[in-house]
């Protein structure tokens, strides 16, 4: 259960390995005995991560093989993952892909839509489902201000992410009453190893400060966040630019 | 004998309901079932037929934390049964339907020269919610907890029947375990309540002002001495030589002499029992207190004692209940709630109360309000009473750096042998637990024998591992 100053016993990561999803886990106040999930595709990265936790003194971390890409499955990986009631459920996979490659082949597009999208639409519904049967707990997704409005840079992984997004507010009333909150999380350019390769863009932001975002959010009950919170107005402004002005910015 | 109905209203609501629910703190909503049977047969079918995630009783929802909470399982609605108050005029015994409140209870008994052994803060208690919280007043230091003045207890267990438990006997144990078990042995369906005979509706109040914490503690230990009930108001937003500086109450129920001498109507006339205005939804998360309005209030309200000892009579509802004329007070603290942190650390300890609280309000914890009392030793193996000094601190729930500071204040009070009340608790560590309450295997061990099941299930059980403990398997 989460108590009444925000402490949870029980957190489960969807994206076992993902820096902003392990900053956001580090980020939340826990007590003595929390346990840790880590779900994802990439068991030696999320062994590093576990071992990390480990040190800082969660009491346990488990680890749950989970593949977005594979075909059927996920109602036994989200039932595993959830076997100790999480208050929490953040849900971090992401993959940005590369876009001029998913241009020219149909696959890497597809697969970039799989793993941010597509793959998660039944861990979602699943995920949804045992909190709402537990009647308590909060699930933060990870979406992105590059999902409010393609650019040519990424634009397969930010309609990915629109997806996702969409989904998740649709999910989030659906979740009204039940106990359930939802968190959608939009931040702006992150630096992580996803984006080392990436010139920053304006109002760049680190996983801590995600991090403690989220954890501010989920105390106060936000539905929607941006991080740094001035992406809010500027995306706002962004998304009415006109095409033919919108398309003339730089990056 | 006379019967008379309580709480009729409520029993119309639909019996089955997906509602989010919180403590009277409005922290950490859950949601459950609640069912809300019209009959003792209809509790035995709620207990009978539950699922996975088990029951829980719920009263009127006045515990401030999460004890009357049960997440993705069923809540058992007190307010749906019949209220019956059976009443023994010859020795002062009641017997009590579970759902009805202390108000009810006292609007029958005191026009008839009878008053609760023991009574809280508020009179919007279940006299199940009493017993399972075992409930402490201003008369502690003298006539223990409300379960010391309960004869029976008739307890729905979960799939096993039901059973008459005395306090004494063969079945004490189960007893004791229920007084004070947070509603985790069952569902109480009513009591028998040894009665205190009054011969007035009114209270003869001793006002003592005191200038600082020192003080108020000893003029408290002084009142214990000669007084029935007594209770210190303190100002812990005051600075400086004034810390800590309060209002020493002490009373004893007035004779009919005392209320002519102060010029008022003689008898068992019960004065009107007000409610003077009820607080809408504060659609503010930190609500409408904050330390500078909360610091001027505490001003006035100190002004307003007499610098001088004054003797002075009250009626009955305002010197025991004295917040219950604002109702809905609670949502004062806005969207994010507030604590009632209560903790009581033992008299040899008595020392280190006062550096306990100056730390906390070093550590900025804002509290709105802080109640001292003393208590005496609990019966039962949950039982939170210890011989000592117990302080309740009323502080809002969104306060920056609340967390570390209230988890350093159990560790001081663990430290020393103290505890923190249950039946309050919103926050506490699960692995303190053991350490404050060093009888909870005994009471794991009787519960388990009334429950094997373990059907009785709560937000507060899951959250501090009170009916399994927990394994880091």
């Amino acid at each position: 259960m989460r108590d009444a100053v925000g402490r949870v016993q029980s957190v489960l990561l969807v994206g076992g390995s993902s820096e902003i999803g392990l900053a956001i886990v580090r980020g939340l106040p826990r007590t003595e005995s929390a346990v840790v999930c880590l779900a994802g595709p990439d068991r030696p990265d999320m062994e590093r991560a576990a071992d990390a936790l480990r040190h800082e003194g969660v009491a346990r971390v488990e680890i749950v093989d989970f593949d977005a890409c594979a075909p059927g499955g996920q109602a036994e990986v989200v039932a595993t993952a959830c076997a100790d009631e999480p208050d929490v459920v953040i849900v971090a996979t992401g993959y940005l892909g590369d876009q001029q490659l998913a241009e020219r082949d149909p696959e890497a597009a597809a697969r970039i839509v799989d793993i941010n999208f597509r793959g998660l639409v039944p861990v979602l519904v699943g995920i949804a489902q045992r909190l709402r049967s537990q009647g308590h707990g909060t699930l933060v997704v990870m979406s992105t201000v590059a999902g409010e409005r393609p650019r040519l840079a990424n634009y397969t992984y930010g309609a990915a992410k629109a997806g996702l997004d969409a989904f998740t507010r649709g999910l989030a009333a659906s979740l009204d009453g039940s106990g359930v909150r939802v968190v959608v999380v939009r931040p702006g350019f992150v630096r992580t190893r996803m984006t080392a390769h990436l010139k920053p863009a304006p109002f760049s932001t680190t996983p801590d400060k995600v991090a403690q975002a989220v954890a501010t959010a989920i105390d106060r009950g936000s539905r929607i966040i941006w991080v740094p919170g001035i992406l809010r107005w500027v995306m706002m402004v962004l998304r009415h630019l006109p095409e033919s002005l919108f398309r003339r910015l730089p990056g | 004998m006379p019967r008379r109905g309580a709480g009729d209203a409520s029993a119309h609501g639909p019996q089955r309901q997906e509602l989010l629910l919180t403590g009277w703190g409005r922290t950490a909503p859950t949601r459950a079932v609640v069912a809300r049977p019209a009959s003792a047969d209809g509790i035995d079918d709620v207990l009978g037929g539950s699922g996975a995630r088990g029951v829980i009783p719920r009263g009127m929802g006045r515990s401030y934390g999460d004890a009357a909470q049960n997440a993705g399982g069923v809540v058992v609605s007190t307010q749906g049964l019949p209220g019956s108050v059976e009443l023994d005029s010859a020795v002062g015994r009641a017997r009590v339907s579970a759902g009805t409140s202390l108000g009810k209870l006292i609007d029958y008994i005191l026009p008839r020269g009878w008053f609760p052994g023991v009574v809280p803060g508020t009179q919007f208690v279940s006299i199940g919610g009493a017993i399972a919280s075992d409930v402490h007043g201003k008369n502690h230091h003298r006539d223990g907890s409300f379960c010391e003045h309960v004869r029976e207890i008739d307890l729905a267990l979960p799939r096993a029947g039901r059973a008459a438990l005395t306090p004494d006997g063969d079945a004490a144990d189960a007893f004791w375990a229920t007084a004070g078990g947070m509603g985790l042995t069952g569902v109480a369906l009513a009591a028998e309540l040894q009665l205190r005979p009054v011969t007035t509706a009114y209270m003869c109040v001793d006002t003592t002002r005191t200038a600082d914490l020192e003080q108020s503690m000893r003029v408290l230990a002084d009142a214990d001495a000669t007084a029935q009930y007594t209770v210190a108001w303190v100002d812990l937003l005051s600075r400086g030589g004034a810390f800590g500086r309060g209002i020493v109450t002490a009373g004893e129920h007035a004779a009919p002499g005392d209320i002519d001498q102060a010029g008022t109507e003689p008898g068992i006339a019960v004065p009107p029992n007000r409610r003077l205005a009820s607080v809408p939804v504060v659609p503010v998360r930190t609500g409408v207190l904050h330390p500078g309005a909360m610091r001027l209030f505490n001003e006035l309200y100190f002004r307003r004692a007499p610098a001088e000892p004054v003797r002075g009579i009250e009626p009955i509802w305002g010197y025991f209940f004295p917040l219950d004329v604002v109702g809905n007070w609670n949502r004062l603290y806005g969207r994010a709630g507030m604590l009632q942190h209560q903790f009581v650390i033992p008299e040899t300890a008595a020392a280190r109360l006062i550096p306990m609280v100056e730390r906390l309000v070093a550590d900025g914890v804002p509290i709105y309000l802080a109640v001292l009392k003393r208590l005496r030793d609990a019966s039962g193996p949950l039982g939170f009473p210890i011989r000592g000094w117990t302080l309740a601190l009323d502080i809002p729930a969104g306060a920056p750096g609340l967390r570390e500071a209230l988890d350093r204040l159990d560790t001081a009070v663990a430290d020393c042998g103290g505890r923190v009340y249950l039946a309050k608790d919103a926050r506490l560590r699960a692995e303190l637990v053991p350490v404050m309450y060093p009888r909870l295997d005994e009471w794991r061990a009787v519960r388990d024998r009334l429950d094997p099941a373990r059907v009785m299930r709560s937000d507060l059980d899951r959250r501090l591992s009170l009916v399994a403990p927990q394994s880091l398997t």
